[in-house]
């Protein structure tokens, strides 16, 4: 089937506002009658349950964590992008729409992309009117940085915790809004099924994740804000509870999941350390801005401290390869040159799998102080879990997966093709094509909560009758009997292996054959691993405990049980790709210097899956990609 | 290193709770503390028993899931540190470790090392915003503010939430929390608009809520992994006396 991504047509430059005119309203009176589940409550859950709460919905939110402040957007160090211009050095919507779409590799909506650029600045002015301390200069003015795929300084944030103070501001905003009584929090809840009757979302299903009670709740229309998959990796950026659960229940409940090969792998992580690893942590790329990547010229040289390889064995190799960009190449193209520099052995540290990054050379230039100034946190942060003092050597990274750009397909609304299911975030694809530029996740994060959903969910709603179907729908019991039976069959295996230790081995087939570099040889043993895998769980998992308690290991035996059926769906799309593009890197499809080649002429598309069943191979929809505004081109940072 | 660790496991609120002691045969310098907690879950795992239940979440210092008094200090006494960043070369071979959950009447235990903070959220919706609607608002560059207000504003702003203040409390008060969110706002002048009502109106929660008072131990600032000044406290209470006076 083709897909129709529903885009208005006609000049990009007024397409949003056309849109928002030619969208239906719901009367003011009117919108108390509607409720609206919000599942998960990070920068795009939070503002929209904030924001349709203040537009009168009755909205109920969800969250696994304890409280709606804690969600993973809380994690984001660098910044936010927006078009402001205020530094005077050139910026513009459309220069932040170019970036963004070159910067995705040409596969990424325009008419989406156009519309978040647009949006970007309302996001800052919002922010500031909540209180967000962003940082200033003497004057007064809002301060700026750089951030890499951009030669433009466009990135606004706060201190090294950017992330923190836009989700304390959506938050901030979600509490006035539950003490006004528009929204209805439920924390420590996780949605285990999606509720679709006769096609359409109805509502859904979750765990109280206290007495493990099952609970329905029916809503006129369903938002799914619920962050990325990359914890399919096992080792990973992300909190150790993201998981792609409650998308792949929509999956499996008809929704179609969009390029989900496409994974960002963040080139500024700390490198791993030991087996006993749990996750990676990530250091803000604006690192980039004054620390310089290189690697020892000479394998001899590796093992040696940093200090004692001369300036002419140094290799910075982001420089020589890419010298316009240089240290602040986009994270895809940092990150496979540095697992390169490291293939060819010339990697640092345990293992040999890292880099340095240097910033002997800003201290000299800037002090010591301005460093602290820009980066504290993050070099005591470096020290805590190195026992390295950064400013006295390199730092060491290594790159590590940090972010989906796939993610359940949506249209122009951000309605997935279930109606009533609506998608935000980096649970959908949209606006990243196949890989995101830094300080973009924020930014998406809230356009699409505060700005873009409030528009598009009564475009939907007023076509619906409200509270038509509720939880006394057969569909409920059947959905609620469905995930009891589920966890029931969990706990009853009664095996010899944790889940963790299940999930640290499907971990290590994705990094290993569907991570930085994947070829149709690595791809396919990956497919025939992962059922394997799959199947030794189902019959030989151990999760202690009972449903009807607190259950940490039955929480992640449920998102193991989900991530081992979406694994396989990302190689498959991975497989499917028969080009480079972005964080997707096929070793069969590289130019003579080994950068990513894309083909325009048959893969110019967006591939959405529609779930088959469990081991049964999906169904592949495609949405062809037009490019009206930006020419197709060759992405060059050289 | 091999360790002696001393866990309270208690299941649920009603429950009476007790010590329970492991071994940790093999822990690495390099582990964090929650790495350390994973591997003694493993083995009870393994044998069918009760895992230790802890919350965490991030992993790197941020999201405030932490909730862990270690050798009686919340977060474990590493200056500026969650539980999450203790890593456990602050130890050495041969230690007892006391690990026990926040303790303070405002929050209840949910199981093991896991606790109920529904009270701080209580006292954020009460009036931790300011009351802007989304959209309408002025351009960002419209209000300048001078770089030590965003400054001190920020300094405010890095609580995460954890709670420690309140755990590290003989009066289980939480007015360093209420004072950093009161601060972080009062000064801005699009905060100000509401400074009298929010100060009320979060002090006022808290009390509801089993929060106590201060009384000047400053164990909140000891404890707390962001290393909040409890000059905030300070703030707190003049922003309460200006708007009683009103």
């Amino acid at each position: 089937m083709i897909l129709d991504g529903k885009c208005p047509t006609g000049p990009i430059e007024t397409s949003w506002d056309r849109h928002r005119f030619e969208s239906k309203l719901v009367n003011p009176s009117n919108k108390r009658k509607y409720k609206v589940l919000c599942v998960g409550t990070g920068l795009a859950g939070g503002a929209a349950a904030a924001s349709l709460g203040e537009l009168g919905y009755q909205v109920h939110a969800f969250c696994y964590q304890d409280s709606a402040r804690r969600a993973h957007s809380i994690a984001a160090q660098g910044g936010i992008n927006a078009a402001k211009n205020y530094p005077n050095d050139g910026d513009s919507i459309y220069r932040l729409f170019y970036d963004t779409i070159k910067g995705g590799d040409f596969r990424a909506r325009e008419a989406d992309v156009w519309r978040l650029s647009q949006v970007s600045n309302n996001i800052i002015d919002q922010c500031v009117a909540q209180g967000v301390p962003f940082a200033r200069d003497y004057a007064g003015y809002l301060d700026n940085r750089s951030f890499g795929g951009a030669q433009v300084s466009r990135t606004f944030f706060a201190r090294g915790q950017t992330g923190q103070q836009l989700l304390l501001g959506a938050y901030s905003a979600l509490s006035r809004q539950v003490k006004a009584g528009t929204v209805t929090l439920h924390e420590r809840r996780e949605m285990l099924d999606l509720v679709v009757v006769d096609g359409v979302s109805r509502g859904i299903t979750c765990r109280n994740m206290v007495t493990g009670e099952i609970e329905s709740h029916w809503g006129d229309a369903v938002i799914l804000a619920t962050g990325g998959y990359v914890n399919v990796f096992y080792l990973s950026t992300n909190a150790m509870g993201c998981s792609v659960t409650a998308a792949w229940k929509a999956a499996r409940k008809g929704a179609y999941m969009a390029n989900p090969c496409y994974t960002q792998i963040h080139p500024t992580c700390i490198p791993q350390s030991g087996e006993h690893q749990s996750k990676l942590t990530l250091m803000s790329e604006s690192l980039r801005n004054d620390g310089r990547c290189w690697v020892p010229k000479k394998v001899e040289d590796c093992e040696k401290p940093a200090g004692d390889v001369a300036e002419d064995d140094r290799d910075y190799y982001l420089e020589r390869k890419y010298p316009s960009f240089g240290n602040l190449a986009p994270r895809d193209i940092a990150s496979r040159a540095a697992k390169e520099q490291c293939d060819d052995e010339r990697g640092v540290g345990p293992g040999k799998r890292g880099v340095f990054l240097d910033f002997a050379d800003s201290i000299k230039r800037l002090g010591e102080d301005t460093i602290r100034g820009r980066y504290g946190n993050l070099f005591e942060m470096y020290e805590k879990i190195t026992d390295e003092n950064g400013y006295k050597q390199p730092m060491r990274i290594y790159p590590a997966p940090h972010y989906a750009m796939g993610g359940l397909w949506v249209d122009y609304n951000c309605m997935s093709n279930v109606p009533g299911l609506f998608v935000l975030g980096e649970a959908n694809f949209s606006v990243h094509g196949a890989n995101r530029l830094g300080a973009s996740a924020l930014m998406q994060g809230l356009a699409d909560g505060y700005f873009v959903i409030p528009y598009t969910i009564a475009g939907y709603l007023a076509t619906v009758k409200p509270g038509e179907v509720k939880d006394d729908h057969a569909e409920f019991k059947k959905s609620a009997d469905e995930v009891k039976s589920n966890i029931d069959k969990l706990l009853s295996i009664n095996g010899t292996k944790t889940p963790s230790e299940y999930h640290r081995e499907l971990g290590k087939v994705m990094w290993e054959d569907v991570g930085m570099a994947r070829s149709k040889e690595s791809l396919e043993h990956a497919l025939k691993r992962i059922p394997e895998i799959r199947e030794e769980f189902w019959k030989n998992v151990k999760v202690v405990g009972t449903n009807e308690q607190f259950n940490q290991e039955l929480e992640n035996a449920c998102r193991l049980a989900d991530f081992f059926e979406f694994a396989e769906i990302l190689t498959r799309d991975a497989l499917n790709r028969e080009e480079s593009c972005g964080g997707h890197f096929r070793t069969e499809h590289q130019t003579d210097d080994g950068e990513a080649m894309r083909n325009d002429e048959d893969f110019c598309y967006v591939a959405a899956w529609e779930f088959k069943g469990v081991g049964v191979e999906p169904e592949l929809h495609k949405e062809p990609l037009k490019f009206e505004n930006i020419k197709l081109a060759v992405r060059s940072y050289k | 290193m091999k360790l002696k660790l001393h866990v309270w496991r208690q299941n649920g609120p009603n429950d009476k709770g007790r010590l329970e002691t492991f071994d940790a045969p093999d822990v690495s310098p390099d582990q964090s503390f929650l790495e350390m907690l994973d591997d003694i879950n493993l083995v009870l795992a393994k044998a069918g028993k009760d895992v230790i239940a802890f919350d965490h979440d991030c992993r790197e210092g941020i999201c405030g899931m932490c909730s862990q008094v270690i050798n009686g200090v919340p977060h474990g006494g590493q200056e500026r540190t969650t539980v999450c960043q203790l890593h456990m070369r602050q130890f050495k071979d041969g230690d007892e470790v006391f690990i026990e959950p926040w303790k303070a009447r405002a929050f209840p235990v949910i199981k093991d090392l896991v606790v109920d903070r529904g009270g701080l959220e209580k006292i954020m919706q009460a009036g931790g915003y300011t009351s802007c609607h989304t959209g309408g608002v002025a351009d960002g560059n419209a209000l300048p503010i001078g770089n030590p207000v965003a400054e001190y504003s920020m300094d405010a702003a890095e609580c995460i939430g954890c709670g420690a203040c309140v755990a590290s409390c003989p009066n289980s008060s939480a007015m360093l929390f209420t004072g950093a969110k009161v601060a972080q706002l009062a000064v801005l002048p699009q905060g100000k608009v509401e400074a009298h009502t929010r100060v009320m109106a979060m002090t006022e929660a808290a009390t509801e809520h089993g929060f106590g008072n201060c009384t000047n131990h400053y164990e909140c600032q000891a404890s707390c992994p962001k290393g909040l000044d409890v000059k905030f406290i300070g703030k707190l209470n003049r922003e309460f006396m200006k708007a009683l006076c009103k």
